[in-house]
């Protein structure tokens, strides 16, 4: 990793477990000797050539870095003053960035000895890269999923399978994201001997906050290089989605000692947060311990965890990474809520000015970054925006062709009604029901 | 946690600290047998019969009585416990519940009363606050089943406060270091976990369960109790030959929900040996 000597360098490589009073290990003693194997091995290969040279030939030539860092004339036009970037992790082998953190601990896992991975998953993008990483490394693989996500991400289940993981549906709880950690640190206490539970995001207990953003940085360390080649300068701010919060560390982590660049993260919204149908644990700004890490949760006055509500699968968890919660907590970056229609907005918006269909995940940042821009009002004019777009939009067709009530039988179907009705999408989406979802 | 993660002065475990736990698992070798200790979710079916069901427990012998709160992500615990803590949240359980619940088996037994919670709802509550509200039921301590010495600071402050006992748990691949950590923050007893895995009933006893006993012991635990799997008289005469105390939780949820609390009585008084006088 490139190490800027710059004495004010503060955030930057901090390191577990704690960050501020967030972070630590609130986890069953159980696994408390697999997680400091895990540590004890990330530390080692961290500074072993061999595996730094391999982390780095697996993204040129399997997931296909660098990605792309492409300036979006159209979309910025219509957003707001700003000019606007998009990190193009989308366009990584599997389909978002959730493969880099995947390929790293994959990597940890043979290291370690372990024959099998297993997984949770939102949207089945870290499923389906996991899925992917077991199948290059000839390893078993299960992957945790809640029964809501698999009938919303149905592709994705079969992609999975396609790749020859197991699937297991977790029938518990809000049958989300949270049931099915749940579910995977059941199997883990079980397995650890031979499995090693690969978390999707910078969440869960040390080391997986700082180890997760680790293997993601190589997103920001691009985006620096990059626009610095491309513009001369570093952007005014960058933007990400956060559900853990994976994506936005691995962007922020690029910028976080340049206190001239913003930092924004963006959580899901859902319905408002002020209905309480939302995933925005760090704008409700409750502290609690959930899965493994303190960090900000949705609570009842009981401690009892609140279930979340998105129509994005990725980003549909009441809790969040615990180093944004310190990245909060001490105001270095700022973190705002996107409802599902700003965001099925912007989603709409990029498809049609740029060709380029996102992750419904990723369009929270479009959503969120398209209004900053607007804010900024006249004083944005030549300002920069970087947004991670962290995923594309495939799996997510289905979802947006019922949002804007495209499917047959909706009143845009397009096969009904006119072509140019449903094409234009000049109208504003009609409000969805529920989740934006058929129940 | 700058502040929460500072490990509070390490306690004895010895009774004079005045632990109701200790106390009745000593009662229990003094009469040269393995304490008994039983687990039923607060509030299940409903708040009534939970109370019932454990009164039933210790008029069967039980020494010690684990009430668990009910906690919307358990990650310890199998499918069980799980449908049980389940219903008992649907159905609008809230947490004070849990106190009263407590404070009528204190009222009603000889038994000591430990509360077994995830920590989130005593972080939540507060670990002053909960500690206040538990000793002033009556209840003996708590066992936190995702709490660990490093990040109990707070838990113990509160507990040495108000001089409740809080039992941690050691595991088959805790290292001696742990092992040492884990013993001298706890009081009361030592849980150690017989199997790696959640709970649930099971065949056999593990045979990682002796050597976590003795890892325990040989760190200078006075008081070492095992659970998970355990359901069976012979599991307990197994592990009470080795340990001081044995835990029973999935069997007995499974005979509350079957066949209510005159199945708890039954299955405890086979369970302890009550019926053939033990
Ligand atoms: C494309 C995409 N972006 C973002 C996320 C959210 O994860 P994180 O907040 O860890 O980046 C997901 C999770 O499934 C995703 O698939």
């Amino acid at each position: 990793m490139s190490a800027p000597a710059e004495e004010t360098q503060k955030y930057r490589d901090h390191e577990g477990p704690y960050f501020g009073s967030f972070g630590g290990r609130w986890m069953p003693e159980s696994l408390v000797a697999a997680l400091d194997e895990v540590e004890q091995t990330f530390r080692e290969a961290k500074q072993d050539p061999e595996f730094l040279a391999e982390v780095h030939r697996l993204g040129r030539d399997y997931t296909g870095r660098p990605s792309l860092l492409t300036e979006v004339k159209r979309f910025a036009a219509e957003a707001g003053p700003a000019r606007i970037f998009l990190k193009r992790e989308d366009l990584n082998h599997t389909g978002s960035h959730k493969i880099n953190n995947v390929l790293g601990q994959a990597l940890l896992a043979k290291r370690m000895g372990k024959t099998r991975l297993i997984a949770e998953t939102g949207a089945g993008q870290h499923g389906v890269a996991t899925a992917t990483a077991a199948a290059l490394m000839g390893m078993d693989c299960v992957v945790y999923m809640g029964s809501e996500d698999t009938r919303r991400q149905a592709l994705n289940v079969a992609r999975m399978r396609l790749l020859g993981a197991e699937v297991v549906p977790v029938d518990h709880g809000a049958k989300t994201l949270k049931d099915a950690i749940n579910e995977a640190l059941r199997d883990w206490v079980a397995s650890v001997e031979h499995t090693h539970y690969l978390l999707g995001t910078v969440a869960g207990p040390h080391p997986f906050p700082e180890m997760v953003r680790w293997f993601h940085q190589v997103i920001g360390d691009e985006t620096r290089e990059q626009i610095l080649a491309m513009e001369g300068r570093l952007p005014d701010a960058v933007a990400a989605c956060v559900g853990g919060g994976s994506n936005a560390m691995g962007l922020f982590h690029g910028f976080l000692d340049d206190p001239e660049v913003a930092l924004y993260g963006f959580e899901a919204g859902g319905d408002g947060v002020e209905t309480g149908r939302h995933a925005s644990a760090i704008t409700l700004g409750r502290s609690g311990v959930l899965h493994g890490a303190r960090s900000f949760l949705m609570q009842d006055e009981d401690g009892q965890t609140v279930d979340s509500h998105s129509i994005s699968a990725g980003l549909d968890y009441p809790s969040v990474g615990p180093e944004h919660a310190y990245l909060a907590e001490t105001g270095r970056a700022t973190y705002e809520p996107v409802t599902d229609a700003e965001c099925m907005a912007s989603f709409e918006m990029l498809c049609r000015t740029e060709g380029i269909i996102p992750a419904i995940e990723s369009a929270h940042a479009l959503a969120g970054a398209a209004r900053l821009s607007r804010k900024w009002g006249a004083e944005g004019e030549g300002k920069i925006i970087i947004i991670n777009l962290s995923g594309r939009g495939d799996k997510d067709v289905e979802t947006a062709a019922e949002w804007f009530r495209m499917l047959p039988g909706q009143e845009n179907d397009p096969v009904a009604e006119t072509e140019t009705a449903a094409k234009t999408g000049d109208e504003s989406p009609s409000p969805a029901p529920e989740t934006g979802v058929q129940a | 946690m700058s502040t929460e993660a500072t490990p509070a002065e390490p306690s004895t475990q010895a009774p004079k600290t005045g632990s109701k736990t200790a106390e009745a698992i000593e009662a229990a070798r003094a009469q040269g047998r393995a304490a008994f200790i039983g687990y039923l979710p607060a509030g299940y079916p409903d708040k009534e019969t939970s109370i019932a069901a454990a009164i039933e427990l210790a008029r069967n012998g039980a020494d010690v009585i684990e009430i668990g709160v009910p906690y919307s992500d358990p990650v310890m615990d199998g499918p069980v416990i799980q449908q049980a803590t389940t219903e008992v949240l649907a159905r609008g359980f809230r947490l004070p519940e849990v106190f009263e619940i407590v404070a009528a088996v204190v009222e009603a037994t000889d038994a000591a009363v430990l509360v077994m919670t995830y920590y989130n709802l005593i972080d939540r509550m507060g670990a002053e606050e909960f500690a206040r509200r538990l000793a002033e039921a009556g209840g003996a301590g708590a066992i936190t089943p995702d709490l660990i010495p490093d990040e109990a600071g707070a838990w113990m402050a509160a507990t040495e406060r108000h001089g409740l006992d809080r039992v941690f748990l050691t595991a088959p691949t805790s290292s001696p270091e742990r092992v040492a950590q884990i013993v001298s923050a706890s009081r009361g007893f030592v849980y150690g976990v017989s199997v790696m895995g959640v709970t649930g009933a099971r065949d056999q006893v593990s045979d990682a369960a002796e050597r976590v006993v003795n890892a325990a012991r040989s760190a200078g635990a006075e008081r070492v109790c095992v659970g998970l799997g355990v359901s069976t008289r012979a599991h307990v005469e197994e592990i009470g030959r080795y340990a001081d105390g044995v835990i029973v939780g999935t069997a007995l949820v499974a005979a509350l929900r079957d066949g209510g609390p005159s199945a708890v009585a039954a299955l405890t008084a086979e369970l302890t040996g009550a019926e053939t006088g033990r």
